[in-house]
């Protein structure tokens, strides 16, 4: 590109020279131009390049597969004949997620409200980068506090909801533990209150004016104006985010794979040790999978990756939807 | 940050004429008030507390050797040993993620913003962008491994990891140097058109030079994210307790999966390197986001 810079304000600087209309810089535009499409493209290509790969290397190890992929619950892809099936690990992943989303979101949601509305201007900004530190902080550090932090306290508080929710079946079982899917839904929805509340936060700072002072003019409290003006305005933004957030939920794979002890089979009992997610099976069964081991990982996270495209893209569609309107 | 200083909020506003609100509704608004405090000091304990405890239990071995030596011939339950190899190779592997995704990103961003507005493609390519963001960052490492290392037949390297993490890094640096791009005025690309400048040239040594400091933030917000990524680089770079100072030949290690590794050893010896590993890396990452927070506020774009 260096030497068409050359070419192009020589011819520049002879056609000022002779009075003629000067040099567009038409070679460099153009290759300018096909470097930046062509990124662009590329993007594109890899989103494609990923279904098809993943696609194409699962394949021999599904037509190897003796069990059902899609009802089985053992994950043996390593045994002679390989049986695998993924229903354990979409019972694990969907229940930890909306654990997490049911957690977090009303949280999230408050502590938006509360850096937009009720914070004192000047500190807002900085409690808002306070909350983005929490987005900072990597998986595997949230994972290792997960596990030797989080977990010992958990022990008592499903305890605690196993005594008085035990009637419901989710919250039942006879052996509450520590490393369950309720713990591994505590981790995720602490590490997915970032994006619900900072997508939640740059709706609220586009409700109109108008509407908010509308509000407080007719004598509304500060709450019966976020009623009546924000809520109203900001719902399908948060419910993108909100579903964002599942996206990411879904796709966590240290922080769960760290808290979840494996034991095989669905259990419908959450707060019981056990269950496995999409992801943290990868993780933890890659080190020993074989060469079929590694086809049944790469089919279970093309279903993953799948779920989380269509749940994000729903997401970007809703938050978009509302875009319009503006 | 801490409860006092939140503790005094403006009056909740009062429509005089209409008289004032009634109790119900005075007590409703004060308790959503509360909920709303309750819900953002609910955020900082988990926060406060992985802080605390990381720096806590990772003093203890935050010592030279750590940062001298590898963990090779080093047991579980043996004390001693470092993260020298995990930090030479997450510095690799985060350099060459940089480097390739970066232009790429870039670039991808100057098409959207400058060339693409508006038209079919940009808008496949911006939808596809953030849908890339969502991408689990284990499906990422899934797909190095059946393209690099099952299709074409690579070993396990740092490289293939920092193919991984480009795939990760790539559309928060398009976002970033995407808006960054809108903020620059149109008076500059037209005062640099009216001089005869070509569009291309316009781009290079005026747009973004002006949107310099906001996507240089943004780099170093990304590099920070996916420094801390584990997942995608265990499929890819392997495991090794190894130096290995060459990412293009065999595993290398890294911090993240460095504590993934001493954390599944149930030795204290090991569980005291995993918290300090941990310290080190949000030590570097924290570095990153401060860096990135005062490049902002120092060189703040020449938007309106």
């Amino acid at each position: 590109m260096t030497s068409d810079t050359g070419v192009e304000t020589r011819v520049g600087a002879q056609h000022r020279a002779a009075g003629r209309p000067i040099s567009t810089g038409r070679i460099g535009d153009k290759i300018f131009l096909h470097a930046a499409r062509g990124s662009g493209i590329l993007v594109l290509v890899i989103m494609a390049a990923i279904a098809v790969f993943l696609v194409w290397k699962a394949i021999p190890a599904l037509q190897r597969n003796e069990a059902s992929f899609l009802t089985a619950q053992d994950w043996d892809p390593n045994a002679t004949p390989p049986k695998f099936g993924i229903a354990q690990l979409a019972f694990g992943t969907v229940m930890s997620s909306l654990l997490a989303l049911l957690m977090a979101t009303p949280v999230a949601i408050g502590i938006a409200l509360f850096i937009s509305f009720y914070a004192p201007r000047r500190l807002a900004s900085g409690l808002g980068y306070v909350v983005d530190l929490l987005a900072a902080v990597p998986s595997i550090i949230y994972g290792l506090w997960g596990l030797l932090v989080l977990a010992p306290h958990m022990e008592g508080i499903s305890k605690a909801l196993n005594t008085a929710l035990g009637w419901i079946p989710l919250f039942g079982g006879d052996s509450p533990g520590k490393n369950s899917i309720f713990t591994a839904g505590v981790v995720l929805a602490i590490m997915i209150l970032p994006i619900i509340s900072s997508i939640s936060r740059e709706v609220f700072v586009q409700v109109p004016r108008a509407n908010v002072e509308a509000a407080l003019a007719l004598g509304a409290t500060r709450w019966e104006m976020i009623r009546l003006s924000v809520l109203p305005y900001g719902r399908s933004g948060m419910v993108g985010a909100a579903m964002l957030g599942l996206g990411r939920a879904m796709g966590e794979t240290i922080a769960v794979a760290m808290v979840l002890t494996f034991v095989p089979g669905i259990n419908l009992h959450l707060l019981e040790d056990g269950g496995s997610t999409f992801a943290a099976n990868i993780a933890k069964s890659f080190g020993e999978a074989t060469d079929t081991g590694r086809g049944a990982l790469i089919a279970s996270g093309l279903v993953l990756f799948v779920i989380t495209l269509v749940v994000n893209m729903a997401a970007r569609a809703v938050v978009a939807r509302r875009k319009e309107f503006v | 940050m801490t409860a006092p200083s939140l503790a005094k909020a403006p009056p909740p506003a009062r429509g005089s004429a209409l008289g004032a609100p009634s109790a119900r509704r005075k007590i409703t608004d004060r308790a959503v008030q509360g909920l709303v405090y309750l819900a953002f000091a609910l955020a900082m304990i988990p926060l406060v507390s992985v802080l605390w405890t990381v720096v806590g239990h990772g003093l203890s071995r935050l010592d030279p050797t750590f940062f001298q030596f590898s963990m090779n011939g080093v047991g579980g339950k043996d004390a001693g040993g470092g993260a020298y190899h995990a930090i030479i190779g997450t510095l690799e592997q985060v350099a060459i993620t940089t480097v390739i995704a970066v232009p790429i990103a870039v670039l991808t961003a100057v098409y959207l913003v400058e060339y693409g507005a508006g038209s079919r493609l940009a808008r496949t390519i911006s939808f596809f962008v953030d849908v890339m963001t969502g991408i689990p960052s284990i499906v990422a490492g899934l797909f190095v491994l059946a393209l690099w290392l099952l299709a074409v037949g690579f070993g396990f390297s740092g490289f293939a990891g920092a193919l991984a993490l480009t795939i990760l890094m790539i559309p928060t640096v398009v976002r970033a140097t995407e808006e960054m791009l809108k903020l620059v005025p149109s008076d500059l690309r037209e005062a640099s058109y009216a001089l005869g400048v070509p569009r291309w040239r316009t781009i290079c040594f005026v747009v973004l030079p002006t949107a310099l400091p906001g996507v240089l933030t943004g780099v170093m917000l990304a590099v920070a994210r996916v420094m801390g990524e584990t997942a995608p680089l265990l499929l890819t770079i392997f495991v090794t307790k190894a130096i290995n100072t060459n990412p293009f030949d065999g595993p290398q290690a890294s911090l993240p999966t460095f504590i993934w590794d001493q954390a599944a050893d149930p030795n204290q010896n090991s569980i005291d390197r995993a918290w300090t590993g941990a310290l080190v890396l949000i030590g570097i990452i924290m570095l990153f986001n401060l860096a990135a927070r005062l490049v902002a506020r120092r060189f703040k774009p020449a938007g309106r």
